[in-house]
């Protein structure tokens, strides 16, 4: 496995580079720091979403409701904002990241007391979400001007030469980082994925540890909820539609395992970092963005394939002398 | 009982000198087995006799390494399952192959269904063909129902319409009544009789010798892969055919304990659920090996599960070293001391994707981290001291735990157990489907364990294991312990009499 996945990451790695080149080789300026770390910002939510799904999809459940737990998340916070102007943006996030993990928590406790399908059960709090934010906005957005300068200043406040959303993106991989390898939960997540059934008589609790992984991505939902309508200054019914999709992709892209048990943080992050730089880079050098769609997806079946290759091939080591490899 | 003479007609099929090879394993070793038209044969041994290989070349699943299956009189191979139905023959199992989300008529014909000019299933014809079935066999539901609303006598009697729409002459039925109530007992006896009356060859494989001696014409005896002998029911006692079943010689050899068995460790007391098993005590001791013997579905796993935390006894006390301990998951069982190493291989089976450390170390995660984090170098300690107790070859404990072969793996599964220092180890079948020479290993490590101070208890079907490695065993039947037996109780015969809840106790016949 410490070989399997870094060789992995770098082919990914690779791919990322060889895309930038390309690009720099028709538009020299889209590689210059600058705006490498505009494109870096721009896949922060993307980022942080990623490993959210990656836990849960690493437990062998998935959680389409990211999006509109965004939105929901997104919207109450920017309502809280116009009602209350003067309330500090640590309530605001403390609220956020709160109702995000309720709603994960939402997801958890029906997979886990009720043993209905993850995806059904996402797809259906997908919906819910969404119908939420129509009955509590009555479909009205909230404008910038309606919100308050620190409300919508926090994300694009620079820190260090970044702004905070890219902060909060690296500051998620360090401490997803810290939690797959080394703490009890980050093991118990691989052995339920990677085994349910000897996860059970090994004394894991498989349905509370897939209900912590939808409270985890619940809560970066939210998260990544206030700092979206924050940034972009603008709260509505619809906003991330379609999003949960490119979350999944990129971590089908970063090796994450559909089955489950096999990923890693650095594979979550390179996956969303590709569709960003895809994203990014290609309308600056005139590709239509049908292109754009062309390319992503090629890229989740390539993923695929080569991961469904990198299992197969493994097999089993019957022969005395291949036992011990190297 | 109608008493039979040599049957007058040629066998419908015959198998001859027929030997199956496993890796390791020689499953059928030149058996026969002779079936003859209009008659039931009973096909009889303990596990591991052969006869689910029997039927699955009956069947042609498997095909035969050597040997003859001649269909009246004529040499046949089967290719594919698809020539076995061809050719007539058709088998009941044990938990019916069907689909519950079609109806009865679909399920009777798949495959085979009636077909209009246009090449479309005729359902008209199928309906009416499958209730003209239904009828014959006096089946109580339409063939329209759908097969999930149905018991599992009802779905047997599908199965067996299924087999007479192919106009099966050969019916195998492996253990048919083994979830039956009494009543549909005898309804499918009446079934087996219509199906003599048609000339069918029926064999019928059953561990229960009241079944046997009620509907069976014929017997055909398996021990250990090879033939031990065949004949008329009339002409046999239950006595003999358990002596032909199990035998005399254990060529196994076991390894040579001293029972030191210690302090009382474990205490259970009337534990029962409500559909498993009841009024369930025993006692196990320091350094004891205790056998838990009985025919499969007697509850043994059931009772280990209910022990181990996974499912939860209704009623019981279970007492650990002394002390009343309530066991409500697989965590606390481990916390308090009892670690179980189920029978499914898959189940058991290492993590494939944690490599060695991690899978050694999964349930005592909790002695190798400090304040919540993980510490890799008490992991790697913990892993290290375990596996070179255990032997394991491995390049290194960092590798892929999928790299490892069988054999290796599962010493990385046992390393997990030992490394959470537990007082009781219960092992479910743990030599099933492996070949002699692990065998032996599993049953020498089993020993050395015993003799450091574990408590052992070992779930086993297979009767040589059970004497040979057991200082007390302990019978159930039907959900219920049946006996418990030591020292020179321990007899083969008296074994499968507690299990198979044979009553007439004529032991000196058999000493």
């Amino acid at each position: 496995m410490k070989r399997m996945i870094p060789l992995r990451e770098m082919i990914l790695g690779g791919a990322i580079l060889v895309l930038l080149v390309l690009v720099a080789s028709r538009f020299a300026g889209f590689v210059a720091p600058g705006n490498l770390a505009n494109v870096f910002n721009d896949t922060a939510p993307l980022i942080i979403l990623a490993l959210g799904q990656m836990v849960v999809i690493l437990t062998r459940c998935i959680d389409l409701s990211v999006a509109a737990n965004l939105a929901l998340t997104g919207m109450v916070a920017a309502m809280i904002n116009v009602a209350m102007p003067g309330l500090p943006i640590v309530v605001i996030l403390m609220i956020s990241i709160l109702l995000g993990a309720a709603m994960g928590a939402i997801n958890g406790v029906l997979v886990w007391k009720l043993s209905i399908p993850p995806i059904v059960v996402t797809l259906g709090t997908m919906t819910i979400f969404r119908g939420i934010i129509f009955l509590i906005s009555d479909g009205k957005w909230v404008n910038s001007h309606e919100m308050s300068a620190a409300f919508t200043g926090f994300p694009r406040a620079v820190f260090l030469g970044l702004p905070v959303l890219s902060w909060v993106a690296i500051v998620t991989v360090v401490i997803f980082g810290i939690m797959m390898a080394r703490t009890p939960f980050g093991r118990a997540i691989f052995a339920v994925g990677g085994n349910p059934h000897a996860a059970v008589y090994t004394g894991i609790n498989v349905g509370k540890t897939q209900f912590w992984a939808f409270v985890v991505s619940g809560a970066l939902a939210g998260l990544t909820g206030y700092l979206w309508v924050a940034r972009y200054a603008v709260a509505y019914v619809d906003i991330a539609g379609g999003f949960e999709l490119e979350v999944v992709a990129a971590c089908v892209i970063g090796g994450i395992s559909i089955a489950g048990g096999v990923g890693s943080v650095g594979g979550a992050v390179l996956g969303a970092l590709f569709l960003g730089v895809v994203k990014n880079a290609l309308p600056v050098v005139n590709i239509s963005p049908f292109w754009q769609l062309a390319i992503s997806g090629s890229a989740i079946l390539i993923a695929v394939a080569f991961n469904a290759r990198a299992g197969r091939t493994k097999g089993r080591i019957i022969l005395k002398s291949a036992e011990v490899p190297q | 009982m109608t008493p039979h003479t040599a049957p007058a007609s040629p066998p419908a099929v015959s198998m001859d000198m027929i030997t199956k090879t496993f890796p390791g394993v020689k499953a059928l070793d030149q058996v026969k087995l002779d079936l003859f038209p209009g008659q039931v044969t009973a096909l009889v041994g303990e596990n591991g006799a052969g006869k689910s290989t029997t039927v699955k070349i009956l069947t042609g699943i498997y095909r035969p390494d050597g040997g003859t299956i001649r269909i009246d009189g004529a040499p046949v191979t089967f290719a594919t399952p698809n020539d076995a139905a061809d050719a007539g023959i058709t088998a009941i199992h044990q938990e019916t192959v069907l689909f519950d989300e079609l109806s009865v008529a679909e399920n009777i014909y798949i495959g085979h269904a009636p077909r209009t000019r246009f090449g479309l299933i005729d359902t008209a014809e199928m309906h009416r063909a499958a209730s003209k079935l239904l009828t014959e066999i006096g089946a109580p539901f339409g063939s329209h129902t759908q097969l999930r609303d149905l018991g599992i006598a009802n779905k047997h009697l599908v199965a067996i319409a299924r087999a007479l729409s192919v106009d099966a002459r050969v019916v195998i039925m492996d253990e048919p009544t083994a979830a039956l109530s009494h009543k549909e007992i005898e309804e499918l006896y009446e079934l087996v009789e219509t199906l003599k009356a048609q000339g069918k060859a029926i064999l019928f494989i059953s561990h229960k010798f009241d079944e046997i001696f009620r509907i069976a014409d014929r017997y055909t005896v398996f021990r250990d892969g090879a033939f031990v002998g065949d004949g008329v029911i009339a002409d046999i006692t239950e006595d003999q055919l358990v002596t032909m079943m199990v035998g005399r010689s254990v060529d196994q050899i076991f390894p040579t304990r001293t029972p030191n068995t210690g302090e009382e460790v474990l205490k259970v007391v009337g534990y029962a659920h409500p559909t498993e098993f009841a009024e369930i005590t025993f006692d196990l001791h320091r350094g004891e090996i205790l056998g838990f013997y009985g025919l499969v579905g007697a509850g043994r796993s059931e009772v280990m599960q209910a022990l181990f935390g996974i499912t939860k006894p209704s009623k019981g006390v279970c007492r650990i070293n002394g002390d009343i301990s309530i066991i409500r998951s697989p965590a606390e069982a481990v916390n308090g001391g009892i670690v179980y190493v189920p029978e499914d291989r898959g189940k058991q089976g290492a993590i494939i994707g944690l490599p060695i450390f991690q899978n050694i170390t999964l349930p005592s995660i909790g002695r190798t981290s400090r304040k919540g984090f993980l510490k890799l170098a008490e992991e790697f300690k913990l892993a290290r001291e375990y596996s070179e107790r255990l032997d394991l070859r491995a390049a290194s404990l960092d590798q892929d735990v999928g790299n490892l072969s069988g054999g290796n793996q599962q010493k990385v599964v046992i390393a997990k157990w030992l490394a959470t220092q537990p007082q009781v180890i219960i092992l479910d079948e743990p030599t099933k489907g492996i070949d002699i020479g692990s065998k032996a290993a599993v049953h020498e490590f089993m020993a050395e364990l015993a003799s450091q101070g574990l408590s052992v208890i070992m779930v086993s079907s297979e009767i040589p294991e059970i004497i040979g490695m057991s200082d007390r065993v302990i019978v159930m039947r039907d959900g219920r312990i049946a006996a418990e037996l030591a020292g020179d109780e321990l007899r083969p015969e008296t074994l499968v009499r507690h299990a198979a809840g044979i009553t007439t106790p004529t032991e000196s016949a058999l000493a």
